[in-house]
C-alpha cells in the first residue's frame, strides 16, 4: 500500500511539445512509495508521452520531475543511472532479438556491473520461475507468444531490481486470451508493493489494483482520485463521456 | 589458350592473387570506415550527420579512376611540391587501398547506417530504459541485428569491391588485368587471354556469392 511519506516522484508543471506539436500543457502529479497509479484516457492524450517522461525516454519541454529527490531533468543527473531504478514495460514488448530468453534478462545487470555474471543468472532464473517462464531460458524472443514475451519483459526489467516500474499500454498488442497472464504478473508485483504507473485501457484491471486513477485528455490532467471515485463516480462531463464509451 | 595457360599460368594466377589481397586490404580498413561514418550518420546529432552525409556524397560523386589518380599522382604532389617540405611517396598498392577503402567505405557507410535504420527504435529504447549506455545499446543490442540484415548488400559490395581493383590498373598496380595486358601484348591473343581473365573473376566470384548464402542462412537460425 501506499506510503504517503515517501514520495517516489513529483511532477512538476511538467510541457512537452513535439515541433508545434504541444502533447503535455501542463501535468503536475505525485506517486507514492508502494503506490499503483493507473492513467487511462482517450488515445492522443498525452498519457504514453507522460510516461516516456518519466525515464526521459523523451526530453522534457519544461517543468521539473523529481525521483528519489533527484531532478531528473537536470543536465547534471546521471540519466543512465536513473534509469537503472526504473524498469519500462513497453506495449511492443520489446525484447532483445538477437538473444536468448535468459541472456535478454542479464544483459543490463552484467553490462552494468550491477551482478556477477553467476549473480545475475541466478536471478535471471528466478525472475523467470516467478513469471512461470523458466522453461523458456534458452528460446530466442521469436519462439514466445506475445503473453509470454511481455512475462519475459517484466522480468528483464525486474532483473535490475527497480525501485519504480512503468508500464506503456502492457496488454494493447495482445491478443484477448493472453491479457489475463500479464495483469496477472503485474497484480503479484503490485501486491509485493512495487511503486508502478501503468497507462492501460484496461478498466476492471484499474479497478481492482490502482490505489489511484489518473483521467488524462487534450495534455491535461482532467480527473484523478481512487478507483471508486474517477471510475464509477466520475465529476468531470470528460471523464464521464470517456468511461461511457469504453464501458 | 593451352600456351597461355601454360606459361603465363602462374602469372595469371599471382596476379589474381594480388587482386584478392588488394581487396581485402581495402575491405577490411573500408569496414572501419564505413562503422564510422556509419554510426556518424545516424547520431542525434546534426554536425555527425551532415560530416557523415559530405564524406559519402563526395566519395560517391567521383568516379573511382578520378580518386585513384589524386591518391597516387595527386596526393604526394600535393604534399611534396604544393606545400613543401614533405616527401610523400605511395607504392600503387598503397595508394589502391586507399583508393578501395574511401571508395567502398563511402557505399559501406550508407549500407551500415540503412542496417541501424532497420532495426526497431524499441530495442534501443528498451535497452537505454535498462540503463544501459547508448554505446552499450548499439554494440551489445542494435548493432548485431543491424549487421544481420547488412549481410547480403555487404556480400554483394565484397563482390563490387573486388571487381572495382581492376580500374587499380591504370596505376601500375600489378593485379589480374594489369598483368593481362601484359600478357595479350606479349602473345597477341587477346580474345584467349580476355576469356580466361574473365573465367578467373567469374569463378571467384561464384565461391564467394555462393558461400554468402550460405552464410546468411545461417546466422538466420534462431531469430
Amino acid at each position: 500500500m501506499a506510503d504517503k511519506t515517501d514520495k517516489k516522484i513529483e511532477v512538476r508543471n511538467l510541457k512537452k511539445s513535439f515541433g508545434d506539436l504541444e502533447v503535455l500543457k501542463d501535468i503536475s502529479a505525485e506517486v507514492y512509495k508502494g503506490e499503483v497509479v493507473v492513467v487511462i484516457g482517450p488515445s492522443g492524450s498525452g498519457k504514453s508521452t507522460f510516461l516516456r517522461c518519466l525515464n526521459r525516454l523523451e526530453n522534457v519541454t519544461s517543468g521539473t520531475i523529481i525521483i528519489n529527490g533527484a531532478d531528473i531533468t537536470s543536465r547534471k543527473v546521471d540519466i543512465n543511472k536513473t534509469r537503472e531504478n526504473i524498469g519500462m514495460v513497453f506495449q511492443h514488448f520489446n525484447l532483445f532479438n538477437n538473444l536468448k530468453i535468459l541472456d535478454n534478462l542479464t544483459l543490463a545487470p552484467t553490462q552494468l556491473k550491477k551482478f556477477s555474471n553467476e549473480e545475475a543468472k541466478a536471478k535471471a532464473k528466478i525472475m523467470l520461475e516467478k513469471v512461470g517462464l523458466a522453461d523458456k531460458a534458452d528460446s530466442y524472443p521469436s519462439q514466445l507468444s506475445g503473453g509470454q514475451k511481455q512475462r519475459v519483459a517484466i522480468a528483464r526489467a525486474l532483473c535490475m531490481e527497480p525501485q519504480i516500474m512503468l508500464f506503456d499500454e502492457p496488454t494493447s498488442a495482445l491478443d484477448p486470451e493472453m491479457v489475463g497472464e500479464v495483469l496477472q504478473v503485474m497484480k503479484e508485483l503490485a501486491k509485493d508493493g512495487m511503486t508502478m504507473v501503468i497507462v492501460t485501457h484496461e478498466m476492471g484491471f484499474a479497478r481492482e489494483v490502482a490505489d489511484r486513477v489518473i483521467f488524462m485528455d487534450g495534455g491535461y490532467i482532467v480527473e484523478e482520485g481512487t478507483p471508486e471515485e474517477v471510475l464509477l463516480n466520475p465529476k468531470e462531463p470528460r471523464t464521464i463521456d470517456f468511461l461511457n464509451k469504453v464501458l | 589458350m593451352i600456351k597461355i595457360i601454360s606459361v603465363y599460368g602462374t602469372l595469371l594466377l599471382t596476379a589474381l592473387g594480388r587482386t584478392l589481397l588488394l581487396a581485402l586490404l581495402g575491405l577490411f580498413f573500408a569496414c572501419f570506415i564505413g562503422l564510422f561514418f556509419g554510426i556518424m550518420g545516424v547520431l542525434k546529432n546534426r554536425v555527425c550527420n551532415v560530416i557523415a552525409q559530405i564524406f559519402v556524397d563526395v566519395i560517391r560523386g567521383v568516379p573511382m579512376i578520378v580518386l585513384a589518380f589524386f591518391v597516387y599522382f595527386g596526393m604526394p604532389y600535393f604534399f611534396n611540391t604544393i606545400i613543401g617540405g614533405f616527401s610523400v611517396s605511395l607504392s600503387a598498392l598503397q595508394a589502391g587501398t586507399i583508393c578501395l577503402a574511401l571508395n567502398c567505405g563511402a557505399y559501406m557507410a550508407e549500407i551500415v547506417r540503412a542496417g541501424i535504420l532497420s532495426v526497431d527504435i524499441g530495442q534501443m529504447e528498451a535497452a537505454r530504459s535498462l540503463g544501459m549506455t547508448y554505446g552499450m545499446s548499439m554494440r551489445k543490442v542494435v548493432l548485431p541485428q543491424a549487421i544481420k540484415t547488412m549481410i547480403p548488400t555487404f556480400i554483394n559490395q565484397f563482390i563490387i569491391t573486388l571487381k572495382d581493383t581492376s580500374i587499380l590498373s591504370v596505376i601500375g598496380f600489378p593485379e589480374l588485368v594489369n598483368s593481362a595486358k601484359n600478357v595479350q601484348a606479349n602473345t597477341f591473343m587477346s580474345f584467349q587471354t580476355w576469356a580466361i581473365v574473365g573465367v578467373m573473376y567469374l569463378v571467384v566470384i561464384t565461391i564467394l556469392s555462393r558461400s554468402a548464402k550460405v552464410l546468411e542462412r545461417r546466422l538466420n537460425v534462431g531469430r
